[in-house]
């Protein structure tokens, strides 16, 4: 019968291919659920996967949809690799925003060229700041950082509405929960002229880099890597743990506070009550299927971000709802996560029944 | 009438607690053979739009409560094959399973969105329904409540005074003892997982087909993880389930009141309605401050892969 043989090492191969194995299934899964829906699988898959690309534009806005992605991704990362298991970046998402988007809107008049820059600093301030709480809680009194970062999501998600329906409210939206527009001064440089794609994109390359040189060339990065994968050998070591999860915890804080600023002060233009929309969620995938590694996040992003651009053809184009985007996010992370197993373990015919 | 307005409340607290014991009693099981499976925000929601699903089309409250749990085991299975067959990291794959079941309930949602159910009437049992004030909260609730309470004698039963309890303890603490002693320890754990699956998609059934009774997009609204930190609250103990869950009813139900009534205070009522994940992140501080207490009570093995070659 077919069993799982154990390695005697991790396979280097499998490791790398297991990711495009993943999209690969994700793909074919695609085809049997619009078959599934009663739609023409090949016209859905043209719909979702290719019709996104098209043209300037649409490549535009796929990087315009991965740059969220790759920040956060990349800052989780940072934690992930020690086993620091950061859930809330959608939370620290929005006090980004809020934060980088309170700055706009109180310095509304200004139109220096130091604007942009401090939105920046307090988004990143601001998302630093919520994740620091689960922290705080995680060094101190060992609160399981996976529950307080996650119900730090739905207080902040309360923050943004309390503040969009009272005291940020827009006097003159007719009511509508949202804060003005943000000055022109106060938005991000667009990069291509007749896109949306804005300056944040180049803000996500450098974390990328520099996440690229934290962790896999840096002492601090293999320190954390040992925290993550043999915490008694850290301990041997003297590689705090305490450490670990406070550099964690604000890495992913301030990279998800400055994708969240870089939404409200991008596309968005203001802060609504929509500022939430479940990037932080999709990075955690996107971070695991770019295996905690920054150009494996790149790429990872991008796939993220054509399901999503997919999922909205597919509303206009399939009368389906758009949310079958995040059921493509699920199973590409179900399908890693499963052909992992081959990192690991071999498949053999055996003669001899176990 | 004051008195009444306490029933009212109490009533509607116990309504709050039920989901979150039964989903936070099914995790439960599954946490003591061992496997940490933080889908349970996942298995709600797909439990909630299922069983709305089934109940909307068959007019049976009961099938669509009992759709809940197959489709909560199914979205399991899923975690279960991933973790115990292949291997996967469980706090990567419950991960997976919450987002996951969090967007396909949306998807297949839609249709269902600005439909809603006849309001199930409650289970009145004759006499002791009559009392004054206990009558109306103990005896005269929806039959679900009962049910949690069934469930939480159940398995304190099972857990702690029969022979698979102990296994399934055993195997919770040490899964290569209890390999080595004979027990399939694969095939245990798969039961515990699509136990606690079920659990959570009758915990769901019961917000969408009892609670609203509609289906909204989100509206499990975190319930799946406070049962997770429910779990650690109660230090895996059936019992404290109980207690810990009518806590949170109570702060979810209060805040509702507040909100209704005429307070003299003017508060915000996002405020308000943030105070059952205050209270969350509280009551974990407080439980998880005492390191020991956490390492005596949890299974030892929990979130740790075994295979039986290992």
């Amino acid at each position: 019968m077919l069993s799982f043989e154990a390695r005697l090492e991790p396979s280097h191969a499998m490791r790398y291919a297991s990711p495009f194995f993943a999209v690969a299934l994700t793909l074919a899964g695609g085809l049997a659920v619009f078959a599934m829906l009663g739609k023409n699988p090949l016209d859905g898959f043209r719909v979702f996967f290719v019709s996104p690309l098209k043209d300037m534009y649409g490549v535009a806005e796929l990087f315009l949809k991965a740059t969220p992605l790759m920040l956060i991704a990349v800052g989780l990362s940072v934690g992930f690799r020690a086993n620091v298991w950061n859930i809330g970046a959608e939370g620290q998402y929005v006090m980004g925003a809020l934060a980088g988007g309170g700055i706009a809107l109180h310095f509304a008049a200004s139109t220096s060229i130091l604007l942009l820059p401090s939105m920046v600093i307090a988004g990143a301030l601001g998302g630093a700041l919520w994740a620091s709480i689960a922290a705080i809680l995680k060094t101190r009194f060992n609160a399981n950082e996976i529950l307080v970062s996650l119900m730090l999501v739905y207080i902040a998600q309360l923050v943004v509405s309390w503040l969009v329906h009272g005291p940020w409210q827009d006097p003159e939206g007719f009511n509508f929960p949202q804060t003005k527009m943000f000055s022109d001064a106060a938005l991000l440089p667009i990069l291509v002229a007749g896109t949306r794609l804005n300056a944040a994109f180049l803000l996500a390359l450098g974390a990328l880099l520099a996440g690229y040189v934290l962790m896999v060339r840096s002492f601090m990065g293999f320190q954390m890597q040992v925290v993550g994968q043999a915490e008694a050998a850290a301990r041997y070591a003297g590689f705090s743990a305490r450490r670990a999860v406070w550099t964690g915890l604000l890495a992913g804080g301030a990279m998800a506070g400055i994708a969240g600023m870089g939404e409200v002060a991008g596309p968005m233009g203001q802060i609504t009550e929509h500022v939430s929309n479940n990037y932080g969620f999709a990075a955690i995938i996107v971070a695991f299927v770019g295996r905690l590694n920054p150009i494996g996040i790149f790429f990872a992003s991008l796939m993220m971000a054509l399901l999503y651009l997919g999922g909205e053809q597919a509303q206009q184009y399939l009368d389906l709802p758009s949310s079958i985007s995040k059921v493509f996010q699920g199973m590409l992370l179900f399908f890693l996560l499963g052909s992992d197993v081959f990192v690991n373990y071999r498949l053999r015919w055996s003669n001899t029944k176990i | 009438m004051p008195d009444s307005i306490l029933t009212s409340i109490l009533i509607a607290t116990l309504v709050a607690g039920t989901p979150l014991i039964i989903t936070a009693l099914g995790e439960l099981v599954t946490e003591t053979s061992g496997v940490l499976n933080l889908g349970a925000e996942g298995m709600m929601a797909v439990g909630a739009i299922a069983g709305f699903a089934v109940a909307y089309h068959s007019g049976v409250p009961i099938l669509g409560t009992m759709a809940g749990a197959v489709a909560g085991a199914a979205m399991a299975l899923l975690f279960a094959v991933l973790t115990l067959t292949l291997m996967a990291n469980q706090v990567a794959s419950g991960l997976a399973l919450s987002i996951f079941g969090v967007g396909l309930s949306a998807f297949a949602g839609k249709a269902y969105e600005s439909l809603s159910l006849t309001p199930v009437p409650p289970l009145r049992i004759p006499f002791f329904a009559e009392l004054p004030v206990v009558g109306p909260v103990l005896f005269g609730q929806q039959s679900p409540v009962y049910l949690s309470w069934a469930l939480l004698a159940g398995i304190a039963w099972f857990l702690y005074r029969s022979r698979s309890g102990l296994i399934l303890r055993a195997i919770g603490e040490s899964p290569a003892s209890a390999h080595a002693i004979g027990y399939p320890v694969i095939r245990i754990r798969y039961l515990a997982t699509l136990f606690g699956g079920a659990m959570a998609g009758v915990g769901g059934a019961f917000l969408s087909v009892y609670t609203t009774p509609f289906w909204a997009e989100g509206m499990v609204a975190g319930r799946g993880w406070i049962a997770l930190a429910l779990v650690v609250f109660a230090t895996w103990r059936p019992a404290r389930v109980l207690i810990g869950a009518y806590l949170f009813g109570g702060v979810m139900i209060a805040q509702l009141f507040v909100q209704a009534s005429s307070a003299p205070v003017e508060v915000p009522s996002q405020v308000l309605s943030s105070l059952p994940y205050l209270a969350t992140i509280v009551v974990l501080v407080v439980i998880s401050r005492n390191r020991t207490t956490i390492r005596l009570n949890s299974p030892a093995s929990l979130g740790q892969p075994f295979r039986a070659d290992a």
